[in-house]
């Protein structure tokens, strides 16, 4: 239990926050001009360039309980904490750039359900909007009492005060200027993430002399396995993480990865607002060139806090009065080094991935509600207007219901567990069903709502026994000396196997769809645009294959 | 950024030069009138230097994509 705040902030520290709260205030009052068509509104009118639809697309999965849990993940099992930045995101960023953008982009749809409406039909579509619609809502009020939790940790400051607050200002922003203000304020915080976050590696290793001074320190005070990234991973327990390489390779960087940054409906919406095919295609490459840059503001703090801190940090139910938690890493290095201006840039920054990620949510789930339920189910054939409106009201509906979840969490924290499982439980299924409808022509809608449905009952019922009997992991990770985060990754490969399987079977057992219905939104039915005539450097395979060569070399580096 | 109205790098560009500004004058203040208790490297004067680099990206920002100049 904490009893004292981690940091204080000065006058000038307060003067940058609140400057921060009027920017963003500023720019949504300024774009609802901007918002008052249902394509503005919801789409940002499609008129996004490449590096802002890039950008954005980041931002919408860099959130600050992302960045404070993974500096304190690195803290805990050293560099392994990366390859959810490497080969749990880039080879997923470059394939939805590349294979999928093109369906996505060319069938014109709205949202990932959309998507599975034109290809499989309504069942489909209803199945994945209303898990996603209630999943997406209910992660904003969780991020909402962790960023409430975070700021009276770090700050003091009053839990209902932060809440609020920045929930008003959410409302605020995304009502008024729809997504278009969700995605300005999503690049701003990019921007904010790295001036407020970059200090602390860059001094940090001023202070420890250097990466190989850094490493004779961590070996030294924990092990020398922290700063390897895949020689440990031969066996469950050569590695602080006990996991193995077919793990990262197959359940992270194969299934979940893919599951997540290419049927994500938060991140999939900011690529889809794009002006055209190509830079549809290329913003996912640029956002995973900064994404591999990432570890640097997130993972390699965390290791410097191994080296440097002269605290031990515990896991959050082993902390002691006085003490502080793995995810304390973060803040604790803002303190070290960060004086007034400089502390109040990295707590705005927080703040700033704090309150885009309830944008996203938000923004994400009145799309969706909007578009996938309210229009295709209650009410179908009103004014453009109409849905504006009912998108602006859908908005302040959401937030509510998030603070709503906040508080719920507030009296039951274990919550929070249930709801990151209850996501983790579509997202494998789900890509195996949109993967096969891109690539297979004859997956039919009966196979791909079977599919999705028989995968999802896999991740449920394999979460519900490890819970139930914990022993039960060695068989759902096919050994026994795996580690609880082996769960997820196996968990993603059985259900994504399930529902491919599945799909396959119904779809050959069922009337297959003609050619006509399926142009735009299969591979062999779908006109591509040639590149023949652009030069080389505009062409997204060329910047594709630059960002796999140094993915390569990284790996290679940090072996 | 389309057609002609407030981009969204003119906002970035303002956010980093205030930002800039703020940090780098509490940078100056702390080096003229420096703390008892000193943070870790305090004699590098990050703030200085950083607020500095903020303050010119955010400057070169905003001229180059000043509302007025936007196509």
């Amino acid at each position: 239990m904490h009893t004292t705040q981690l940091v204080h902030l000065s006058t000038v520290d307060v003067i940058v926050v609140a400057f921060y709260f009027a920017l963003v205030l500023a720019i949504g009052f300024y774009l609802k001009s901007r918002a008052n068509t249902s394509e503005d509104f919801f789409m940002a009118g499609r008129e996004m360039t490449a590096w802002v639809a890039g950008l954005s697309f980041l931002s919408a999965n860099l959130g600050a309980l992302e960045l404070m849990g993974w500096a304190g993940s690195a803290y805990q099992y050293g560099i392994l904490a990366a390859h959810w930045y490497w080969i749990g995101a880039i080879p997923a960023m470059l394939f939805l750039a590349l294979v999928m953008m093109p369906f996505y982009y060319i069938s014109k749809t709205h949202s990932v359900p959309g998507y599975l409406k034109l290809r499989f039909g309504e069942p489909s579509r209803v199945l994945s909007a209303v898990s996603f619609a209630f999943m997406t809502v209910l992660m904003s009020g969780v991020n909402m009492f962790a960023m409430a939790k975070v700021m009276q940790i770090v700050l003091g400051w009053d839990i209902n005060f932060s809440i609020w607050v920045s929930s008003i200002t959410v409302a605020l922003y995304v009502a008024l200027g729809g997504l278009r203000s969700a995605i300005f304020n999503e690049v701003l915080q990019f921007f904010l993430i790295w001036a407020g976050a970059m200090l602390i590696p860059i001094l940090g290793l001023i202070e420890t002399g250097g990466w190989s001074n850094l490493k004779i320190l961590i070996a030294q005070r924990a092990s020398a396995e922290y700063v390897h990234l895949w020689s440990g991973l031969g066996s469950f327990s050569t590695n602080p993480m006990g996991i193995h390489w077919t793990g990262i390779v197959f359940g992270l960087g194969a299934i979940i990865s893919m599951g997540y940054w290419t049927t994500d409906f938060l991140v999939v919406q900011r690529v889809l607002t794009a002006k055209d095919l190509r830079s549809a295609e290329i913003a996912p490459i640029i956002g995973a060139g900064f994404k591999m840059m990432v570890p640097f503001i997130v993972i390699l703090p965390g290791l410097l806090g191994l080296a440097v801190l002269p605290m031990k940090l515990t896991a959050e139910s082993a902390v002691t009065a006085g003490g502080h938690s793995y995810n304390d890493v973060l803040p604790l290095m803002l303190a070290r080094y960060c004086g007034p201006g400089l502390l109040g840039l990295g707590i705005t920054a927080l703040i700033a991935g704090f309150m885009s990620g309830m944008a996203g949510n938000v923004s994400a789930f009145t799309t969706v509600w909007t578009y996938d339920i309210y229009r295709a189910l209650i009410k179908k054939n009103a004014t453009d207007q109409h849905y504006v409106t009912m998108g602006r009201w859908t908005t302040v509906m959401g937030v509510l219901i998030s603070i709503g979840t906040a508080y719920l969490v507030m009296q039951f924290a274990s919550i929070m567990d249930y709801v990151q499982a209850l996501f983790s439980f579509f997202i494998a299924p789900l890509f195996g069903t949109v993967i096969l409808g891109m690539l297979w022509k004859r997956t039919t809608g009966p196979g791909g709502f079977w599919g999705l449905l028989c995968g999802t009952v896999c991740s449920v019922s394999l979460w519900t026994w490890v819970k139930i009997d914990p022993t039960a992991l060695r068989y759902v990770a096919l050994s026994p000396d795996a580690k609880g985060l082996a769960q997820d990754m196996y968990q993603a490969t059985w259900s994504f196997l399930v529902c491919v399987v599945v799909t396959v079977l119904v779809s050959l057992m069922t009337k297959p769809k003609t050619d006509r219905e399926l142009v735009g939104l299969v591979y062999g039915m779908t006109e591509i645009p040639a590149v023949g005539t652009l030069p080389l450097y505009k062409r997204p395979v060329f910047w594709a294959v630059i960002v796999g060569v140094i993915f390569v070399i990284l790996n290679i580096i940090f072996w | 950024m389309h057609e002609s109205g407030i981009s969204i790098w003119f906002f970035i560009g303002i956010s980093l030069l205030v930002n800039g500004v703020l940090i780098f004058g509490a940078g100056v203040w702390e080096w003229m009138h420096p703390p008892a208790s000193q943070l870790v490297l305090f004699q590098l004067h990050a703030g200085v230097w950083w607020g500095a680099i903020l303050a010119l990206i955010g400057l070169l920002y905003c001229i180059k994509f000043a509302p007025a100049s936007a196509r």
